[in-house]
Parts: C-alpha cells; structure tokens; sequence
C-alpha cells in the first residue's frame, strides 16, 4: 500500500534506531499523545528497540479512555428507549458504563449498531423516519469534522429524528494540563527558548520532557496551537505520523531539541500535516461547534477542552432531545484505580495495586484500562 | 411412520400457510452463487416456495421436505435405510469424533455458503485431530419463511463439498422455528473419522524446539464475509478461503512426519490458535511476523477498517508443529498442495518477562516485527469491530 | 486516535460540494469516501481518509522528506555498527 508500506521498512528502521542511539546521552520521557501512536508503538515493538534512557509514556490520547463514565450511561439510557436506533463507531461498543455497555443494551433487545462513518447515520436516519436514530460524536480533532458534516447535513435535510449525543475532546488543553501537573517545580517563569528542561525531577516520577503530537489532529488544525504550549512549558512538541518511521523520525527529532536544549514546534508529518491545517474543516466545526469544558476521565474537568453543539444547532442535542442534559447521574471511579496519574504519565501501570487483578481489559476499572490503546491495556497486552 | 433419519418434531403448526415474505435483508439471492452450485429446483414443493413451520411437524410436509431435498442431494446408500440413526461399520476402534454449529450470516458469501462451511468445517477438526473423515450427520434448524430455493442452493452445496472431501452425509434432523427467531439457517454437523496412524496429536505433544508451519494465508474468509456487511461494505474480489484440509493432513501423515499438533484458525484467526496451544503446552511460540502471508485484499481492508489480520477467522488454514527434523519435508508436502505454505515460527520454553497474568497461563505467542522489534501477540478480545482510534 | 489510511482517488461523484464523494483506492480494494472536506483534491491524488472521509491530500512531494533525513544526519550514524 503506498504511503503506507515504505514507512515500515526494516532497514530505515535500524537506520534512525542507529541515528537515536548515537545522540542520547542522557535519561528523557517522552509522552506520545495519541492512541494511534500507542498502537504503533506496541505493535511494532518500538519501545524495546529504543536505548534504555528513553523512556516512552502513552498520553491521553484515546478518546475512548477519557470519555467520562456519565457519558457511557446517557449514552445507555438513550439506547435503552423504545423506538431509538443508536448508532456508535465500534470502539465504544465494549467501553462499560458505571453497570453496563453498549453491546449489553443490543444483547438485550435494543437497536445498537456500529457504524464505519458518522454519515452512514444519514441513511439509516432517511430509512427509518419513524425511529430516532442517534449517533454517538466522540474523538479529537480529526473525528469532529466528520461529525460536524453529519449535523450539516442533517439539518440542510431537516432530517429531524437524528440527534447526536456529543463528547469531543481537544488535545492542547489536555498537553496543557498535563504539563502543568507534572512540572509543578519546572523553571517555567523563564522566557529564554533555549533554557535546557530541568531534569530535577527525572528521577522520582515519570515528569514528561518532550511530546509526540498526534498528526491527524494536526492535520486538521495546523501547528499553531502547539506554539504557545512549547513556549511556556519550555517543551520540545515533535507533530508525527503514525507509522512506525514517522515515530522514530519524531523521536530522533524530539531527542535532538532535548540534547541541544531548543524547546521548539517540529513537523514530522510534512507529507499530511501543513502549518493552517484543514480549513474547510476547521470552518464546518467552527459553524457547528463551540467549545466548552469537558470532564476527562481520570483527569477531570479541563476548561475549554472540549465542543458542545453550537446554538443553531441545539435541536440536534440528542441530551436535550432525550432530556438528559442534567441527569443526575453521577459516578465515582473506583479508589483503587489510579487511571488519572498513568493518563499525565506521573505514574506506570504495574504501579497500581488493581493492575492485572481486580482491573483487566475485560472487567476494567478505569480509562487506561478501558481501550485497547490506553496505557494499562497497552501493558498488559504487551509486556515492557 | 418412522421416515428416513430425519428426526420429527412435535414443532407448532401454523394454521395458515405463510405467505413467501423476504427474510434477512443481508441473504444474498442464488444468481450470486459460485457457479460450481447446478440449479435443480426439486419438484413436489413447488406450492410452497418457503419452508413452513408445517415443514417442521413431523408429517407428510416434513416427509415431502426431506425426500425431495435432502435425500436427493445427500444420496447415499447409508441414507437410504429410512431409520433414526445410521448404522456404520469403521475400519478401525481408534475414532475421532467431533462437532460443530454453523450461525454464518450472510447465508451466502464470496467463496461459499454456510453448507460448505458447515461440511468443511467438521471435515477440519477431524483432519486436526489426525483423523480421515468419514461421515457427518446435519441438523438443520431453518427458520420459517427460508425460501425453498435458497434451501436447495446450501443442500447442493453440502454435497459438492462432502464429495470433494470423500465424506458421506449419513444421517440428520430437521426443526423449523418462528419467523424472527433464526437468521435464515443454522445447521449442524457432528463428524467421525479414523486414524489411521499410531500418532497422538494434540497441545500436549508440542515440544521445546518444535517448527511451526504455517498452510495457507490468512484473514479470507473473516474479511469475505465482513466486505457483505451492510456498515462496512467494500469493494473487492475476496473470496473465503473455506476449503477441506483432510488431504494434505494425510499426506503429511502418509509421509510418517512427526506430527505434534495440528490446528485450523477460525475464529479469532492466528493468534488465538497459537495462544490456545502455547496454554495447552505451557510453552512460548515465536513467530515471525514476515513470514506469514496475507492477502493483498484482505490487508488493505484490515488497514481501513482497524482489524489486525492475525485476529481474523479463516476456514481453509492450519498451524502445525512439527518435530524440527521433518521441518523441510513437511513443508515440501503442504506446498505441494498450497505453495504459499511456510515456516512461521518455533516453540521454545517460555523465556520472556511474564505479567503477572501471563505468569498464570503460561501462554505466551511473541511476533517479530518488520521492523525488528517484538510483539506480544495476545488473544483477541471480542468481536471485530471497525474502530477510529 | 486517528486512524487513517492514505488511498488514491479513482473517480469523483456528487452534485453539490458538501456531497462530494470519491470512489478511494486502498491498495487492491476501493472503498467510497467523503471528500468533501478536500476541496482542492482531484482524480489521482493520494487523500488520508479517517472514519469514511478525506480529512487531508497527501503531499506526495514530501512523501520522500523521511528518507532524505538520513541522509542528511549520515555522519552522526556513519561510525556505529548497526545493530542486528
């Protein structure tokens, strides 16, 4: 497959593992933020390969981890409704609410379908206009243009028994918080760009010394973003791709900025990612959404990190349409589960007490556990 | 009257007849068919183009169902006693018996139907065993309203496959459930076969040391039947590799190779019949991840739609361990009938940092990747599903 | 997140721009995407579809950019043995 096949060459691969080898001379944490590039990263056994002074962290980078569990039961309460056909990409299908998931509603009796496309609900919505069909929006950046054109549409067709039952996130928000709770002791007042990131908590916990960004957000939104965070946390960003050479381009790139001391936005990606982005996209989701606080599983709420449904298109929120904006549903994340230290990479899986025992990918308790790209799911699958 | 070994049943009679109505939205029409399937519409039931819940009853519809149906199509001396079960004499007292239940949905797919599936299917886990197959029973569980026609298309189809595989189809059942209550078809067939050999072949028998060979590509028929789905539809020209292995198994034991476990990789593909024997053995198995073949179709559809080819089910694929000195003349006989059949891997004693988990199943299956790097290839954990992440 | 596959337009449908489909090449099979949020890609040129639609045109001159890399950091690896 082009653009797709050369960037798993074993050879380069050895190449950029020999070129990451020769520049590391000291310990640095690098946290990839995407699950994409979690997925890469263990399949493909990247980690192992790489000198024992890296050290990798998966990020919050799935949107299935940090969806919050009263999302998973609105979600449950509307499929459990007579009459409504609920529509879902198939990674939220196995992601348990506080009692059940998705799958567990189909199981019994209700109308629970999965989807490879947001506009597939178009169809389905046209075919069955005595059904309220409703989808269910959830990912980052590179998800929310296709779900904003789903609601475009549906309202240019008046296709009114479709709703969407809306959990977006956005990633800078989340690298911000991240950062600020892991260098709660970092110079980061200093406003000189080539001050080297301090070391000085190395080596107690995981503290994040450079990000991978996630290249398909970019690749809607640009790099400009990323700007503003690199500079106040005096943090290298490297935006890669998601085959197993873009990461280690991106980590030969991440490392060298460390060792020279340069906190800087690099693109990797040059072959999808430009500098503005996608602008027909960002201007369908600009029209469609806005942006609110969202609560992130295991992390909390994070101000203005995440969309909601513009105004003008309210009447296509399937919580206001199933009155469920203000459900009292409120759920507590088991004690036990330390799922938001591992999503800020302050903490590793085999740290926590329920990891392997009480926590599994079949009964998980957490976000890290919940989605096969989540840190603890990653671990346990494939062992460091 | 007792009629053929069919067994009756005491099923509710409509007192209506249904009227034809269309089933499934998914069944796909005969014209689609393999053109191998002759079309013979059998005759007396030509009042009734769908199988009724009368069909079912145990009387003279039941009878007339089965004579012109499954009698024509399973002809065979063994049938023909007309008796509750059939009366067999086997060459040897060393016998496998086996069975299995075939829910394939669509009914009909690119490369076969759920009849040869349901045939090869069971032809498989006997040749696994080691065993030459040689009969099957068929229950069939049809739901009311099955077009007769379609009935006919997966009747012929079992007997082109039984033929293929030298088996004969010796005795059955029939129930007919409501409409609503039976996605079209289900059957079941229950397999027996002989060894003919002095070999014991299972999990059990796997060495430290032994090859791991690999007859086959993998992923055809998991993304054949996936491309029909209506959600996840895509254009291309794969069809299942739903195929009887019995015949290079006996080869491969007719040449005396050493032969410690065999397994055909349905479902949950590759990895969950490698991680089933690296349980059962208590051993690690390393692979090498280039070594497997997979279809260029079937990995361009894995790619989009998030699958790992590893995890998809195959209807005409097997791993066999192998005492490593027959390594290169058991890979000469299986390319003889496939050339695509490989060197996978080997099985050694567990030498990777267990979980803790993985400590208490002693399973562990590693993959070297394109890049060099090592893989845990652990059991897939559910349905495959489409993902975006 | 963000799984996308690059592939190659092979035809182009649809009466209005938010309508705009492409029949999409994915190594030997095809698959129809949405692209109409790439309005500047036509027939023949390499788009990134994620969840059924084109989400970015593949820059196909900058496909090279990773290999040239090395090239250019040669002699920080030139005197390492590559490792097996």
């Amino acid at each position: 497959m082009k653009y797709v096949d050369e960037y798993r060459d074993g050879d380069t691969a050895k190449h950029y593992l020999a070129a990451i080898k020769a520049i590391t001379t000291r310990p640095w944490t690098i946290m990839e933020v995407c699950g994409g590039q979690t997925h890469a990263i263990v399949r493909f056994g990247i980690a192992d390969l790489l000198p024992p002074a890296i050290n990798l962290v998966h990020g919050p980078g799935c949107p299935v981890c940090v969806t919050p569990l009263e999302m998973i039961d609105k979600a449950i309460a509307i499929s459990s409704q007579p009459n409504v056909i609920f529509c879902s990409f198939g990674d939220m299908l196995r992601v348990p609410g506080s009692t059940q998931d998705l799958q567990s509603i189909r199981a019994q009796g209700g109308d629970v379908r999965c989807v490879y496309s947001p506009l597939d609900c178009l169809q389905i919505a046209r075919d069955n206009p005595e059904k309220q069909v409703v989808f269910f929006a959830i990912g980052f950046e590179t998800t929310a243009p296709g779900n904003a054109m789903l609601v475009y549409r549906a309202a240019e067709e008046a296709l009114n028994n479709l709703s969407v039952l809306v959990s977006h996130v956005l990633v800078p928000p989340a690298i911000a918080t991240i950062m600020s709770s892991s260098t709660s002791s970092s110079p980061s007042s200093s406003t000189s760009s080539s001050q080297t990131p301090s070391s000085q908590n190395s080596s107690s916990q995981a503290k994040v010394h450079g990000f991978l960004a996630a290249g398909h957000v970019c690749a809607i939104m640009g790099t400009q973003e990323y700007i503003p965070l690199a500079q106040h946390h005096q943090i290298p960003i490297v935006i890669t791709g998601f085959e197993p050479l873009d990461i280690l381009q991106g980590l030969y790139m991440c490392i060298k900025q460390l060792e020279s001391g340069r906190c800087e936005v690099e693109n990797q990606y040059v072959r999808v990612v430009t500098e503005q982005g996608n602008l027909s996209a960002r201007e369908l989701m600009t029209r469609v959404f806005r942006v609110t606080s969202r609560q992130w599983r295991g992390i909390g709420d994070i101000p203005q990190s995440g969309l909601s449904l513009a105004h003008q298109y309210a009447s296509f929120d399937a919580e206001q349409r199933f009155d469920i904006a203000d459900a009292d549903i409120i759920v507590k994340e088991p004690p036990e589960c330390i799922s938001g230290l591992i999503l800020q990479g302050l903490k590793k899986p085999k740290q926590c007490t329920a990891f392997g025992k009480t926590c599994t990918p079949e009964r998980p308790l957490g976000a890290t556990m919940v989605s096969g790209e989540g840190a603890c799911a990653a671990y346990y699958k494939y062992t460091g | 009257m007792s009629k053929a070994t069919f067994d009756k049943t005491d099923a509710k009679v409509s007192a209506n007849t249904v009227s034809p109505s269309k089933l499934s939205p998914n069944t796909v029409s005969p014209s689609k068919l393999s053109p191998n399937i002759k079309l013979n519409y059998p005759l007396p039931l030509t009042d009734h183009p769908n199988v009724l819940m009368a069909h079912g009853s145990g009387g003279r519809m039941t009878a007339q169902l089965i004579d012109s149906l499954f009698r024509t199509a399973f002809d065979n001396p063994d049938l023909d006693t007309l008796h509750d079960g059939a009366r067999l004499t086997l060459p040897t007292q060393r016998i496998v018996m086996t069975t299995d239940s075939f829910v394939v949905h669509p009914l009909f797919f690119p490369g076969g139907d759920i009849g040869c599936l349901a045939v090869n299917g069971t032809v498989n886990d006997l040749a696994m065993c080691g065993a030459r197959p040689l009969y099957l029973s068929v229950g069939f569980i049809i739901e009311e309203g099955l077009a007769m026609d379609t009935l006919w298309q997966i009747v012929q189809s079992m007997r082109n496959a039984a033929d293929k595989a030298n088996v004969r189809i010796v005795t059955g059942d029939t129930k007919v459930v409501e409409r609503g209550h039976g996605d079209g078809l289900y059957i079941n067939t229950t397999g027996i076969g002989v060894l003919e050999h002095q070999q014991v072949i299972g999990p059990a028998q796997v060495r430290s040391g032994d090859s791991v060979l690999l007859f086959g590509d993998i992923g055809r028929h998991g993304m054949a039947v996936m491309a029909q789905r209506e959600n996840l539809r895509f254009n291309s020209t794969l069809e299942s590799d739903c195929a009887p292995l019995a015949e290079v198994v006996l080869a491969l034991l007719n040449a005396g190779i050493d032969i410690h476990c065999l397994r055909d990789a349905t479902r949950g593909g590759l990895a969950a019949v490698l991680n089933e024997i690296a349980v059962a053995s208590g051993l690690q198995i390393d692979c090498e991840e280039a070594a497997i073949t997979v279809n260029h179709d079937v990995r361009s559809a894995c790619e989009i739609l998030g699958f790992d080819p590893l995890h998809v089910a195959n209807e005409g694929c097997f791993v066999a361990m192998i005492n490593p000195a027959d390594q290169q003349k058991a890979l000469s006989i299986m390319q003889q009938h496939n050339p695509i059949a490989t060197i996978i891997g080997s099985v050694q004693e567990t030498s990777v940092q267990l979980t803790s988990v993985q400590q208490a199943t002693s399973a562990i299956v590693t993959l070297r990747t394109s890049i060099g790097g090592q893989r845990i290839l652990d059991l897939p954990t559910g349905e495959l599903l489409p993902r975006i992440c | 997140m963000c799984l996308a596959i690059p592939g190659k337009i092979l035809s182009i449908s649809g009466d209005r721009p938010v309508e705009q489909t492409g029949i999409i090449q994915f190594g030997s099979i095809t698959k129809e995407a949405s692209i109409a949020l790439v309005p500047d890609a036509t027939i023949g040129d390499y788009v990134l579809v994620h969840a059924g639609i084109a989400i970015s045109i593949v820059q196909t001159e900058e496909a090279k950019r990773l290999f040239d890399f090395l090239d250019e950091i040669g002699d920080e690896i030139d005197n390492l043995e590559l490792e097996d």
